[in-house]
């Protein structure tokens, strides 16, 4: 009887799992019910397992669930620029449970019940410890570039002869993997699987170091399939299909996410991981000194108010301004003329995918104003002004207009089109891909150079001003 | 379960997860991995079986340490995925809230 509860239990839990998914097509049935189906099927879940007769001791357990309430509910509430972080860490934990669950089972196979450690078994528990220290160390390398930490640099370390260092220290790994799964019960077995494990520690942090800024949102979707892979292989080791049925549909996630993300990057995932994008890029660089147009903040104000139609791009600037609030202000002045304002976001904007979504969302902008790049781009030589946040590569015309550019062929949002164009830059530095930006020199763009949030700020204050003087004049 | 039954489960689940995540809004892909994240907190059931069964203390830490991390990973993900879902709001919702 027990057992049948047990197994009702998680068959239920796959299936609030799912619909739990596919809630998230649409905002509104995202919010109302995700997170009560999804945290409803892990609790049933966990029940039944607790409830089995193989669970003798409670303490460990009890201990350990208090101490990540207590850990895990102060996490929840980090600012939203910090999501990013919070994600990789999560990631990271992911990788930590596999890999322990993994090496911890081996152990007490090897010696209680070797007759367990069959070909298949091994093998997922090795893919299991290898997939989840890859996952640990390279997730909490990328947490502490996003979190800005000053022992790591954010931009990528390239040093000579790296791939080949990675190359063979992973090759190493699973040699070492392999010949567990051929011998499991040798006695050197549990000494290789702890040297692969070690390697594999090592690998994912080598991995990372070669990353930059501009590429965390694909790495951080790639790290969120291989947590989720993790989990299937120790379904695959403990018997656990309710466990290969979530870690699949978090594999899933991740690998959509980045095939969306090397997509909007015009990139493959080798590339990514072995590009060392962001380091290096010196095209033939124009030694000629281009002017730009700068622009007043007062001249600025004019512009978007004479306008019939403004689109503005966000980028990771704006997040690091914080400037989102400034822009919700200016959103309110410029929608109370009857302008129409659209927020467009290109997949790769900010740090993990959606991150510029939540930023706006918690601002309080309507989710209907906020589109995606390829609904707009048609638009856009109908777009009076295009405010440029904090972006930079991916307003870049040279993905459209010049071969020998690094990111030729990545789809930009082709403010370049627009009638005229604002760009609040903090300084005239290229941005992460170290590319200049040739939107800066066109004749139709103006240059506004600045802490984003005080020019968001100081912008609407003024349309604000502007807006009582009529008021009073009439 | 024999081998063939889990892998029939795994190449199942695999598409239906690819075909319900491929349906999610794009406006949702912090909060949408942020909710995977928590979901694959599912490893909490491997962890429990090692940090209750009948075994030395030594797994019982290693069981008691991938408890822990599961749990932060269920708690702070299924949180932080409600508050982030809660912030999503349309026209509407925004202006009936504005009028008291």
């Amino acid at each position: 009887m027990n057992v049948l509860a047990s197994q009702a239990a998680s068959v239920v839990a796959a299936i609030f799992f799912i619909l739990s998914l596919h809630w998230m097509n649409d905002p509104r049935s995202a919010a109302r019910l995700s997170v009560p189906f999804g945290s409803l099927a892990l609790l049933l879940a966990v029940v039944a397992a607790w409830m089995r007769p193989e669970v003798v001791t409670q303490q460990w357990i009890v201990m350990a669930v208090i101490a990540g309430i207590a850990v895990g509910v102060p996490l929840s509430r980090v600012a939203l620029t910090a999501a990013p972080q919070r994600t990789a860490l999560s990631h990271s934990f992911g990788g930590l449970a596999a890999a322990l669950v993994g090496a911890a089972k081996f152990i007490v196979w090897s010696t209680e019940e070797p007759a367990q450690l069959t070909t298949f078994r091994t093998g997922a528990i090795v893919v299991e410890c290898l997939l989840g220290s890859i996952t640990l160390t390279g997730s909490l390398l990328a947490g502490a570039k996003l979190q800005g930490l000053s022992w790591i640099p954010q931009r990528p370390i390239i040093f000579r002869g790296q791939i080949a260092l990675n190359l063979s220290v992973l090759v190493v790994a699973l040699a070492l993997g392999a010949y567990v799964v051929v011998n499991p019960t040798a006695p050197s077995a549990l000494i290789c699987l702890f040297v692969s494990l070690a390697l594999s520690l090592i690998f994912g942090a080598l991995l990372i170091l070669r990353i930059g800024g501009a590429d965390m949102p694909t790495v951080i979707s790639i790290l969120n399939s291989y947590a989720g892979l993790a989990a299937v292989a120790m379904g695959f080791a403990l018997d656990v299909p309710l466990l290969i049925v979530a870690g699949a549909l978090d594999g899933a996630s991740g690998l959509i996410l980045s095939i969306i993300m090397c997509r909007a990057m015009n990139r493959s995932f080798t590339n990514v991981l072995f590009g060392g994008f962001g380091q290096a890029v010196q095209t033939s660089h124009q030694q000629e000194t281009r002017q730009y147009k700068a622009e007043t903040v007062e001249g600025a104000a004019l512009m978007l108010e004479m306008a019939h139609s403004v689109v503005i791009v966000p980028g990771y600037g704006m997040a690091v301004a914080q400037a989102q609030h400034r822009l919700r202000e200016l959103y309110d002045q410029l929608m109370s003329r009857g302008i129409s304002v659209k927020f467009v976001i290109h997949p790769v904007a900010g740090r993990m995918p959606g991150h510029m979504n939540v930023l706006l969302a918690e601002a309080e902008i309507p989710y209907e104003d906020i589109v995606e790049m390829d609904e707009l781009n048609p638009d856009m030589p109908q777009v009076d002004v295009a405010l440029v946040v904090g972006a930079n590569d991916v307003v870049n015309p040279a993905a459209k207009e010049s071969k020998g550019s690094p990111i030729y062929g990545m789809p930009i949002v082709e403010v370049h089109r627009a009638k005229s164009v604002l760009a609040i830059k903090r300084s005239t530095s290229p941005g992460f891909a170290g590319i200049d930006n040739d939107l800066y020199f066109q004749d139709t763009t103006f240059m506004l150079f600045g802490d984003a949030k005080n020019i968001v700020g100081e912008l609407a204050k003024r349309l604000a001003v502007d807006e009582a003087q009529t008021a009073h004049a009439m | 379960m024999d081998y063939t039954s889990t892998v029939f489960v795994f190449t199942l689940a695999c598409f239906i997860g690819l075909g319900v995540i491929k349906g999610v809004s794009r406006l949702l892909h912090t909060p949408l991995m942020s909710l995977t994240n928590a979901i694959s907190a599912i490893a909490v059931l491997g962890a429990i079986l090692l940090a209750g069964g009948e075994h030395s203390d030594h797994i019982h830490l290693i069981g008691a340490i991938a408890v822990f991390a599961s749990t932060v990973n269920a708690v702070s993900g299924f949180l932080i995925t409600h508050r982030m879902l809660g912030m999503f709001k349309s026209k509407q919702a925004i202006a009936s809230r504005k009028q008291p």
